[in-house]
């Protein structure tokens, strides 16, 4: 039971990996973007592209992964996000659907539907005990790695000065732009972050989620429910939505296996009709 | 007296609305004549008429009502398998089956509706969403009556009103879909010409001043919804009593957003919208899979990005010349 407790924490960590940087972009432009997991998709097939071809270790593509990511998702914001902010939401989940299905279909055609796999290093295989709890090598790794860019991503948003400037915008962009912040500026930069933390969260969850040019549509409404569940306005808020998410999701398959992912629909539609601005939501002015 | 007079107009306005354009009739007109017209390709054209009623039901909740929705494929798929289901285990009568899709479609759109009406367009996005993936996976779930992926199989039709074999080259499919999407047309444009019409439009456009008129927003939203519900649900029930199949496809995400594509190239709001839409949706889908067919997935995401980065509002300037042309030459003969 622990063990799928463990299981489950690793998951989680890795879907708020994946799902932080939309939060942040949905928080500051109030942008519906569900192509963010395209971003994924394509930091998992860099690292596995990176680590067949060009034969580089695991932990060398990780940080190629997100750059990759990042890159594009700059040059994507510059070029083509940036008209849809002032649009309705039905026009931009309309536009980023229609993004997700190029990726979709690209992907494909570029890559085959087959799934991809990665060899991870011997020192990362296999799995020990201790006290009776079984706990893999790769799931400890990732709680690891994830654990730590949470408590830095919380110690950004907190305490540095450039996230004291983006909850400001997040808060109000039109009198953060009276006091001068430059909001564009910060979410192009923000909007990168997230698509590389997207890129990255791909690349470690290959091992887990597996990967495939399906992924972004497969995983789409888990991204939206860290993000829904969790609020848009801190850090705090969708990490414990991805850890609730995470668990509940592989101790459902696990303990109930026929009903699939029926559980994680029901409490998303659940959560959503009783805390309609997110489970732990400030008030808004 | 005054009220008595403001009374009138209302009603002339609401009269002058309902007249029949000329436009309109050499529309139904070209579409039951294109029967004749194109004998071999109806099977094509059955999708058409049953993708139209589909997007005919997400105009009027979108169009009409305002409501967004990201799911509006649980209600075909609802209807699909209602009528399959009863053509399999009860009776093969189109209409029975007809009217079952519609019924078990209607009544999951009256039990969703309150939570479609709450919220944010992004929680209504949301929630619709969850609401079809829920019964894709109960659909995928209760494999034993459903099939599950292997889909539906052994769904017979009787003959429509004991006289019409449905045949392999769709000729009575055609008749059936197109006679129920056109009655159903009917009773729609019906509806959203009422008064009843016009309140669902004046909750769109101000919903705080719309209650303060004494608009019943709530009630109205949800009768409007199930009302679409109950639209694609018909849609459900021909494309399962057609194609004498039902599988998991008719739940999936993919349709949602298909249908949405469909209502921006045709435009929301003025019930032909759909139709012209699913004409143009399949006719493209039909010219992109004669070269490259299993790509389609990404050239629909090219059109939808292209539509919505600028392309919708150049087709529809280009239509509306075209169509205040038209018209002009309507009104002269009229008036």
């Amino acid at each position: 039971m622990l063990t799928i407790l463990f299981d489950g924490i690793a998951y989680g960590m890795v879907l708020f990996v994946l799902g932080c940087g939309l939060s942040v972009t949905m928080g500051l432009m109030n942008f519906v973007n569900l192509a963010h997991g395209a971003f994924a998709m394509l930091g998992g097939y860099v690292a596995v592209l990176a680590m067949q071809r060009l034969g580089l270790p695991f932990l060398a593509s990780l940080p190629l992964a997100f750059l990759s990511a990042a890159l594009v998702g700059i040059v994507l914001e510059r070029l083509i996000y940036r008209p849809m902010y002032a649009k309705s939401h039905l026009d931009q989940v309309m536009f980023s659907i229609g993004l997700v299905f190029m990726a979709v279909a690209g992907t494909d055609w570029l890559m085959g539907s087959t799934q991809q796999f990665i060899r991870l290093p011997a020192w990362l295989q296999g799995r020990f005990e201790i006290a009776g709890i079984g706990i893999g090598r790769y799931r400890l790794f990732v709680i690891a790695i994830c654990g730590l860019l949470a408590i830095s991503l919380q110690w950004g948003f907190t305490r540095t000065r450039f996230g004291s400037r983006l909850r400001a915008a997040v808060d109000d962009a039109r009198v953060a732009r009276g006091l001068g912040i430059p909001v564009n500026r910060l979410f192009a930069l923000t909007f990168a972050l997230g698509c590389g933390l997207a890129g990255l969260g791909g690349a470690l969850g290959i091992e887990l989620m597996g990967l495939d040019p399906t992924f972004p549509l497969k995983f789409m409404i888990y991204f939206l429910i860290v993000v829904t569940v969790g609020g848009t306005s801190s850090i705090t808020g969708p990490f414990f939505a991805a850890m609730l998410l995470g668990v509940a999701d592989v101790v459902g398959k696990y303990l109930v296996p026929q009903v699939g992912a029926f559980i994680i629909y029901a409490l998303m539609v659940v959560l959503l009709i009783t805390r309609p601005h997110g489970l732990f939501a400030r008030a808004r002015a | 007296m005054r009220a008595e007079s403001f009374d009138a107009r209302v009603r002339q306005a609401l009269y002058a609305n309902r007249r029949w354009h000329p436009a309109e009739i050499g529309f139904w007109i070209l579409a039951f004549a294109a029967y004749l017209l194109f004998p071999s390709h109806l099977l094509l054209l059955n999708e058409i008429a049953i993708l139209a009623l589909f997007a005919l039901s997400l105009d009027l909740i979108l169009g009409y009502a305002g409501i967004v929705s990201l799911g509006h494929a649980a209600f075909l798929g609802m209807g699909a398998y209602a009528a399959g289901l009863l053509a399999k285990h009860v009776t093969g009568d189109p209409f029975a089956g007809l009217a079952c899709g519609m019924a078990a479609a209607g009544l999951v759109g009256l039990l969703t509706s309150p939570l479609v009406l709450r919220g944010s367009d992004l929680t209504r996005l949301m929630v619709t969403l969850g609401v079809a993936l829920i019964l894709y996976e109960l659909a995928n779930s209760f494999g034993s009556l459903t099939g599950g992926a292997d889909g539906l199989q052994g769904v017979m039709m009787k003959p429509v009103l004991g006289q019409f074999e449905f045949d392999i080259f769709g000729r009575t499919a055609y008749l059936y879909s197109l006679s129920v999407l056109f009655l159903l047309f009917l009773i729609a444009r019906r509806v959203v010409h009422s008064p009843v019409g016009l309140s669902l439009r004046a909750v769109r456009d101000n919903p705080l001043r719309a209650s303060a008129s004494g608009v019943p927003n709530g009630r109205r939203l949800a009768a409007a919804y199930t009302l679409a519900a109950a639209y694609a649900g018909a849609a459900g029930a021909l494309l399962a009593q057609t194609t004498q199949f039902v599988s998991l496809d008719v739940l999936d995400f993919h349709r949602s957003a298909d249908l949405m594509l469909v209502l921006i190239i045709g435009g929301a709001g003025y019930l032909y919208g759909g139709l012209i839409g699913a004409i143009a949706f399949k006719l493209l889908q039909d010219a992109i899979a004669s070269f490259t067919p299993q790509y389609w997935m990404f050239w629909i995401g090219l059109f939808l990005v292209l539509f919505v980065l600028g392309g919708r509002e150049i087709i529809h300037s280009a239509v509306k010349t075209v169509a205040g042309r038209f018209a002009r030459l309507g009104r002269g003969g009229a008036r």
